[in-house]
């Protein structure tokens, strides 16, 4: 009996070991896929996506750039006269991923206080919302019952996932219903507006290029990223990678941390013990703060660094006086679907996709970013645009 | 690998497997990276271990009583965020706000020990909803991010150390205390109260029918579990900080450290300084696979496969009817 | 032996109705005092489509647990099956059937390695799944970087057709659900499920091959998270590995629970499970319609999921002979 018990244990140490050596045959798989994405377009690389972003980062938008949230890059615009209503009293309803981080909390402060604006206006009547809490199953039945409740005159979508919510959005498109999509994407063009900022690409281009731009050859950078099967998150590193490869500097790895600060200083310390890191790059912002603590615990002079423009972040920055950039995933952004709305119910044109300005904060730019917002909390965003609706700075703060 | 398995072979009982996984773990980080073994490095990992070496000494309470506890990584989580709310970068609340960070760890153990002894609901749901509260209310409270920053003085333990000692470097804070916690719970489950945990997993009734207070102990159970959340949550917020994320999925970490020192989930079996050394082990693990620059998405799946092995392994000694019939718990 | 068991477990089963019914009632009303109707077609279509998801899930979960197992993998197995089913298909209707078959595979052989080990290694079935959980999820954190396959129209009709105000994913459930009542009141295997659970050493002694009982278990608890992957293929249209994160598993094993299912195994069964997740689908809509803040809304779920299973358990007390009040009595 005890034989046949030990024999099973060994049988199954060697499946789990066959398993995991079949699973380790992967990564090989995607190094040689890696090398020629660049020519036959990986299926996570799209290089006229990402040739299309970098540009568009030089291009002047539309629009007053005191209201960046209403500016527009090479917008073509569509006609709403369709849509077009009466009243003000219109319903406008959100389905939302979720507020399960920093930035999202950031933003839906800051869309509450737009539409209070739009409310007190007399431009928008009721505003319904749903939170989804990430998970995209919830998010379709939060849709179905917007439209199925026959009440909602517009309806803005966030979605949790790109390429899930494509066949809920479509449904929600056919009732007659003016959809307002933002931040992520759906695959399809149904929606009125599609409203983001330049993207992912955008993102993880301008970080790499400032480590590449002040970094000597040769040097070490360590990638610190939140989670893996993201796409958003994903097209950031996708773009970084592109640029490294490019580049004469040495890519010592790319690290998942959760965005926990505990995870991140860890890591940093063990790499800092292997030898020099001498930048890091992030694909967001969270627990930037811990990374940088670890090189001052460890007595390592502190790297050249991006990460986002969380106030935390940036204070530490300034402290320091560290070679840094903080790239920008707009916050102001959540302004916009609301205004749109009122403009597509109003039957005013709008962009078919509202591409916002997304331009990081560079070091010249620091001290008075933090000025404006000295009185925020720390896991705040700084350009969170939202310093002229009536209730700054309490909303943002007492939250 | 020969070498390994007779190493493993001479292992005889579960608990002392998982000294063997960490002298393997060990000593593959060693041949990886010679380094590591060097003072400031050693110290280093052990500073970051503790907190997870700590949490496993809670939970070795509860589960070697017969329960789970799975709201100590949102308790974790909420502990680093009433912290930096309370102090908000003020050193004069330094000191009080820890006692209210430990009168908060043992209300919430006292409310998971008593619902889960007088109300009868199993354990793994008392703490699977209490997990929801803490997380949901927690964030209510702060507006869905944490607010506020902690004090230097509050960081020390979790950060800090005494400082150039020859040769380590830093001896850290957090390894002290971890070193109290480990001996004092080693102590605690010698006396007669740790008897009475260990029969109330063994054998509730037997345990019972002698004249223990099963309940009793298992709610200081839950409220040892509960305050040692509260010191991971110290060292944890020390050593990085807040952020949003702090304390996610440790729950599940954390049961599987003790697990992995032989602990058996059902309890009456396995002893706390194994429990510890499970911690330890998932630690080392950790450190390993950053060492061997696997990919990180494959680490997982190399982690899910090294925990079933070696509790197959230590299984493997258990008495076979026992194997799927553990002692009833409450 | 199962005359011995019905009889408490229909008196537990009645008392879950009459806890879903009291919930709605609940709900009724505070929507009501909101100003919307419960009962309206949208929010009925809402709380059905929210018990299929979670109800195939938890309908598998009925049956480990039964067996004094249980199975945190199933969040995983279900993001797999999802991308199994929608790259399979790729987009071609003909294919779904061959898509339909690989999922029921796949996710029969997790669930059959779940059960192996657990039942002949003795690894804690909390280790294993969660072990398997996490190999299955370094396998697709691997391979994949987002959503991947398409799912032809004619399937991702599972997920959005409704006859009347019941969508199809329901009926399918509740068909799932009624085969599994059927399956643990009229089968061998289904019997031997209640006796495993009850206690492993009589039922062995008793001549049941406990083993195989428990493999049978978690063949079909993987197959039912199979099931929920292919719904979400067909909400979805396409595959996403980032379902797991959802913590579908947790779900599950809540609505279990509270559907009066023995988290100690033996007694229970699936026609509470159906009501527990119709308890929980009923504080979902209730939560939307009343635009409840979401994190206020973890807290409610939270304390709503203690109160039940206290008052199923002071049920509990009361039937059975009380061996903690007694031990009780003597230590005072």
């Amino acid at each position: 009996m005890r034989t046949t018990r030990i024999a099973a244990a060994a049988a199954a140490a060697l499946g789990i070991l066959l398993a995991t050596a079949c699973t380790t045959d992967t990564p090989t798989d995607e190094a040689d896929e890696a090398t020629t994405e660049a020519e036959s377009g990986d299926e996570w690389f799209v290089q006229a996506d990402y040739d299309a972003q970098l540009a568009q980062r030089d291009v002047e938008p539309e629009g007053d750039p005191a209201a960046p949230w209403l500016q527009a890059i090479e917008p073509e615009w569509v006609d709403t006269a369709a849509f077009a209503q009466e009243g003000g009293d219109a319903t406008v309803c959100f389905s939302n991923a979720s507020v399960s981080n920093p930035w999202r909390v950031t933003g839906w402060i800051t869309m509450q206080q737009q539409v209070e604006v739009l409310q007190s206006e007399g431009k928008i009547g009721e505003f319904r919302h749903s939170d989804a809490g990430d998970d995209d199953d919830q998010q379709i039945s939060d849709i179905q019952a917007f439209v199925d409740s026959g009440d909602c005159d517009a309806l803005i979508i966030s979605p949790s996932t790109t390429a899930t919510l494509t066949p809920a959005v479509e449904a929600a498109c056919e009732s007659g219903v003016p959809v307002i999509i933002f931040d992520r994407g759906v695959n399809t063009d149904c929606a009125v507006t599609f409203i983001h900022p330049i993207g992912g690409y955008a993102f993880g281009a301008d970080a790499a290029e400032f480590l590449v731009d002040n970094l000597e050859p040769g040097s070490t950078v360590l990638a610190l990223r939140i989670l893996p099967g993201v796409d958003v998150l994903e097209n950031r590193w996708a773009a970084a990678e592109e640029i490294f490869a490019g580049s004469e500097l040495e890519i010592l790895g790319n690290e998942f941390t959760g965005g926990d600060a505990a995870e991140i200083k860890n890591i940093v310390t063990q790499y800092l013990q292997r030898g020099d890191v001498d930048g890091i790059w992030m694909d967001a912002g969270d627990g930037a703060v811990a990374a940088i603590e670890a090189f001052e615990d460890a007595g390592a002079p502190y790297p050249v660094m991006t990460g986002e423009d969380e106030l935390s972040f940036m204070r530490k920055w300034q402290e320091t006086g560290m070679t840094a950039l903080a790239p920008v995933y707009s916050n102001f952004q959540w302004r916009t679907p609301v205004i749109a709305a009122t403009m597509i119910l109003a039957g005013e044109q709008v962009p078919a996709e509202w591409v916002l300005p997304q331009d990081p904060i560079t070091e010249a730019e620091l001290d008075q970013y933090l000025e404006i917002n000295a009185d925020m909390p720390s896991l705040h965003y700084a350009k969170f645009g939202g310093e002229d609706l009536p209730g700054f700075p309490d909303a943002w703060q007492d939250r | 690998m020969t070498r390994a398995r007779e190493l493993l072979l001479r292992a005889t009982n579960p608990t002392a497997t998982v000294f063997v996984l960490l002298v393997l773990v060990f000593a593959a980080v060693f041949a990886m990276n010679p380094g590591f073994f060097e003072g400031p490095s050693l110290m280093a990992f052990l500073k970051q271990a503790a907190p997870l070496v700590i949490l496993a000494a809670g939970q070795y309470f509860v589960i070697v009583s017969g329960n789970f506890d799975l709201s100590v990584g949102a308790l974790v989580g909420a502990q680093v965020v009433i912290a930096a709310r309370l102090i908000d970068g003020e050193e004069s609340r330094t000191v009080p706000v820890m006692i209210v960070m430990a009168l908060f760890g043992i209300g919430v153990g006292l409310v998971n020990g008593l619902i889960t002894t007088a109300l009868k609901v199993q354990s793994f749901i008392t703490t699977l909803g209490m997990l929801l509260v803490l997380y949901g209310a927690i964030r209510l409270w702060t507006g869905g991010a944490p607010t506020g920053s902690l004090s230097e003085s509050f960081r020390q333990a979790g950060r800090m150390g005494i400082e150039n000692v020859p040769v380590l470097g830093q001896i850290p804070w957090a390894l002290l205390i971890m070193i109290a916690v480990g001996a004092g719970s080693v102590l605690l489950m010698r006396t007669r109260f740790g008897r009475i945990l260990m029969a109330a997993g063994d054998n509730e009734r037997a345990a019972a029918l002698s004249g223990a207070r099963v309940d009793t102990a298992r709610i200081a159970a839950f409220v040892l579990s509960g305050l040692s959340a509260t010191v991971a949550g110290i060292l944890i917020g020390g050593f990085a900080g807040v952020s949003a994320q702090v304390g996610d999925g440790l729950e599940f970490t954390v049961i599987t450290a003790v697990v992995l020192g032989g602990v058996v989930l059902g309890g009456g079996r396995g002893s706390v300084l194994a429990a510890m050394a499970g911690a330890l082990v998932i630690e080392a693990l950790f450190t390993l696979f950053n060492q061997m620059a696997l990919p990180a998405t494959l680490r997982p799946a190399l982690q899910g496969a090294i925990i079933i092995a070696a509790v197959a392994y230590a299984a493997r000694r258990r008495p076979v009817p026992t194997a799927t019939a553990s002692p009833t718990p409450s | 032996m199962t005359q011995r068991l019905r009889t408490p477990r229909l008196g537990t089963t009645a008392l879950i109705y009459l806890a879903l019914a009291g919930v709605l009632a609940a709900g009724a009303v505070a929507v009501a005092l909101d100003g919307g109707n419960l009962f309206a077609t949208a929010n009925l279509v809402d709380m059905l489509t929210r018990t299929s998801l979670t109800g195939f899930l938890a309908i598998g979960m009925t049956l480990v647990i039964l067996c004094r197992s249980l199975d945190l993998s199933v969040g995983y197995t279900a993001a797999l099956s999802s991308l199994v089913a929608a790259t399979t298909m790729d987009g071609q209707a003909a294919n779904v059937p061959l898509a339909i078959a690989a999922v029921l595979l796949v996710s029969g052989l997790i669930g059959a390695a779940n059960g192996a080990v657990t039942a002949y290694l003795g690894v804690n079935p909390f280790i294993t799944t969660l072990g398997t959980g996490l190999i299955i999820k370094g396998y697709l954190d691997t391979q994949y970087k987002g959503p991947a396959g398409d799912v032809p129209a004619v399937f991702q009709q599972f997920g959005y057709t409704r006859i009347g105000p019941v969508p199809m994913s329901t009926l399918v459930m509740l068909a799932v659900a009624a085969a599994a009542i059927w399956f643990l009141r009229s089968s061998r295997t289904g019997h031997h499920m209640y006796a495993v659970g009850g206690d492993a050493d009589v039922a062995r002694m008793s001549g049941i091959r406990t083993g195989r009982t428990l493999l049978a278990a978690h063949v079909l608890c993987g197959m039912t998270a199979g099931v929920a992957g292919l719904l979400l293929a067909a909400r979805f249209g396409t595959g996403s590995a980032e379902a797991y994160t959802n913590l579908y598993e947790l779900d599950a094993i809540a609505a279990v629970v509270l559907g009066g299912t023995l988290l100690l195994g033996g007694r229970g069964g699936v026609a509470g499970t159906v009501a527990g997740v119709a308890i929980l689908a009923v504080l979902d809509t209730v939560f939307n319609v009343l635009q409840i803040d979401p994190f206020a809304k973890d807290v409610l779920r939270g304390v709503v999921i203690i109160a039940a299973v206290a008052i199923y358990a002071r049920r509990q007390l009361d039937r059975t002979a009380r061996r903690p009040r007694f031990a009780e009595g003597r230590a005072s």
